[in-house]
């Protein structure tokens, strides 16, 4: 790095600091389509500029050094608002890139210039890139929170009958899941004192071995309280899967309704029912 | 298994040379995986995997130490736990890990259940030298 | 040293709460407690309340297997009651099912089980 380039950079962003934001501003506002005040445009990149120059004061050209620091945190707010308020990665990218085009104009033709230039471009599009990983890391977390929020929604277990709970499935059953399946069935046959389950799979696209292995599972941690599990739901092509991969659900009940699943789960309730009449006799 | 970075405040150390020891192991870890701020579900998980590597240190290893502590990630938190043992060591590694196979008494889910409760699973064995187990569960 | 778990007589039942930690010792001479007094009071069923235990780990789970076992052979019935949910589905990733093990959600759908089981068993038409 040559410290007379970037003293030149310096002084060049110093003295036209106002008109330069100025023109920053309207380059990305107009990338932006008016989608984002113009008032908080204009304050984020003051504020970016302003660390960016102090950065470039501290001896610095690489974006990913000590100097930065401030810089990156401001790109780190900077990426998560645009992810939130749902831009594109170019459109976030474009509010560090377009001050390259800014600077680009007030180019005068000496290779000094066009030196300092060149090295100051490779900052930017080392701290463009910083934006764009940003703005990847944080839609990721909005994905995986908005699939936490969805397994939770898409899971109720409803009470269908005096020591009868049901638990519609929808959707695929993997491991993440099925752990959450079973712990709110669980915990619901405790609470409500329920002797008998219903797994109803009507929502369920497909059953191969590992859901097979899932459902199992449940219905096995469900006997180990007390409790027993019916299977319901099983439409025409599933049945017709689950004999031709020879999936074996041993003992378990399982009914093609759950309107099926119900009336067995009473008679089982009706038959413990009379036998404890039988005992007082 | 990766380095984490680890709460040193945290850290514990539990001799085995008892079966009581084995119940003061499972404590620790307990309180360290709400430290933690594992799951109920996954508190259970790594106790459950706990004892049994513990008893397994006694009973194999003829004794040995408990350590564990609480480990950081990028975006997560989690809880480590050690049994290192210097006891005989295990020569078929592999076979060890086998459901339903046991040397002793068990019923030879030791080693593998305990593997399916946890994240990350690390068995390490000489034989004449010992033992060391480590096992990482994360709470999410 | 070790505490031992005490086993409750009612009736012709035999009734196991099991309120604190186990050490292996404890589980191994709880097995040798019951198989004695199923003996000793003729009981004809034996509950085994583990509501409060917050891990069951292969040893226990064996014991409660072996134990339904035995009380079986001496012509008692065992029902393990009150196993919490983390419990058991830490017991299935474990590896373990108790097949043959009894089980009821609570204490009392435990002893009206066996109860039940009493008034239909032909010894008691």
């Amino acid at each position: 790095m040559d410290s007379d380039d970037s003293k030149r950079l310096l002084e060049l962003l110093s003295a036209r600091r106002a008109e330069l934001i100025a023109q920053w501003e309207q380059t990305v506002a107009a990338s932006l389509h008016g989608r984002l005040s113009t008032v908080e445009l204009g304050r984020e990149l003051s504020e970016l500029y302003d660390a960016i120059t102090e950065a470039l004061a501290a001896g610095g050209l690489a974006g990913r050094g000590p100097e930065y620091g401030v810089v990156r945190s401001l790109l780190v707010e900077l990426s998560r608002n645009r992810a939130r308020q749902g831009f594109t990665p170019t459109e976030t990218a474009v509010s560090v890139f377009s001050l390259k085009e800014v600077l680009e104009s007030l180019l005068g033709g000496s290779v000094e210039e066009i030196r300092a230039y060149l090295q100051f471009s490779h900052l930017l599009d080392d701290l463009g890139l910083f934006t764009v990983e940003e703005y990847a890391r944080t839609r990721e977390e909005i994905i995986s929170a908005q699939s936490q929020q969805l397994l939770e929604l898409s899971t109720p277990v409803v009470k269908l009958w005096d020591g009868v709970v049901g638990v519609p499935l929808v959707g695929t059953l993997d491991s993440a899941r099925t752990q959450v399946v079973m712990e709110k069935l669980l915990q619901a046959l405790l609470d409500s004192n329920s002797t008998h389950a219903i797994i109803d799979i009507t929502g369920v696209p497909a059953v191969d071995t590992q859901v097979a292995q899932h459902l199992l599972k449940t219905v096995v941690a469900a006997r180990m309280m007390g409790a027993e599990c019916v299977i319901s739901g099983i439409r025409p092509q599933i049945a017709q899967t689950i004999v031709g991969l020879g999936i074996e659900f041993g003992d378990i009940p399982t009914k093609a309704t759950l309107a099926d699943a119900l009336r067995h789960a009473l008679v089982e309730i009706d038959k413990a029912a009379s036998t404890r009449a039988a005992g007082l006799l | 298994m990766r380095d984490y970075p680890a709460d040193e405040a945290s850290r514990e150390e539990v001799p085995i040379q008892a079966s009581g020891d084995v119940v003061k192991a499972r404590q620790t870890v307990r309180l360290l995986a709400q430290q933690a701020g594992l799951s109920l579900v996954n508190q259970t998980k790594l106790v459950t995997a706990a004892s049994e590597l513990g008893r397994n240190t006694l009973i194999y290893g003829g004794g040995g130490t408990v350590e564990a502590v609480v480990v950081r990630d990028v975006a997560r938190v989690g809880v480590w736990v050690r049994f290192a043992d210097a006891g005989p060591g295990i020569p078929d590694m592999e076979l060890a890990l086998t459901d339903g196979w046991t040397s002793g008494s068990g019923m030879g889910l030791g080693l593998s259940g305990a593997r399916r409760l946890v994240d990350e699973f690390e068995l390490d064995s000489t034989p004449g030298v010992g033992t060391t187990v480590t096992v990482l569960k994360w709470a999410r | 040293m070790s505490d031992r778990v005490p086993v409750l007589k009612i009736g012709d039942i035999l009734l196991v709460s099991i309120q604190v930690d186990l050490e292996d010792q404890m589980v191994l001479d709880l097995q040798d407690d019951l198989s004695q007094k199923i003996v000793a009071t003729s009981a004809r069923g034996v509950v085994i309340d583990i509501s409060a235990l917050e891990i069951v780990d292969s040893f226990v789970g064996r014991m409660l297997a072996t134990t339904a076992a035995i009380s079986r052979v001496l012509g008692a019935e065992t029902v393990v009651v009150g196993m919490r949910p983390a419990v058991a589905m830490t017991l299935v990733e474990l590896g373990l099912s108790l097949g043959g093990v009894r089980t009821a959600l609570n204490l009392e759908l435990g002893l009206g089980y066996l109860r039940r089981a009493q008034a239909s068993s032909p010894e008691n038409r």
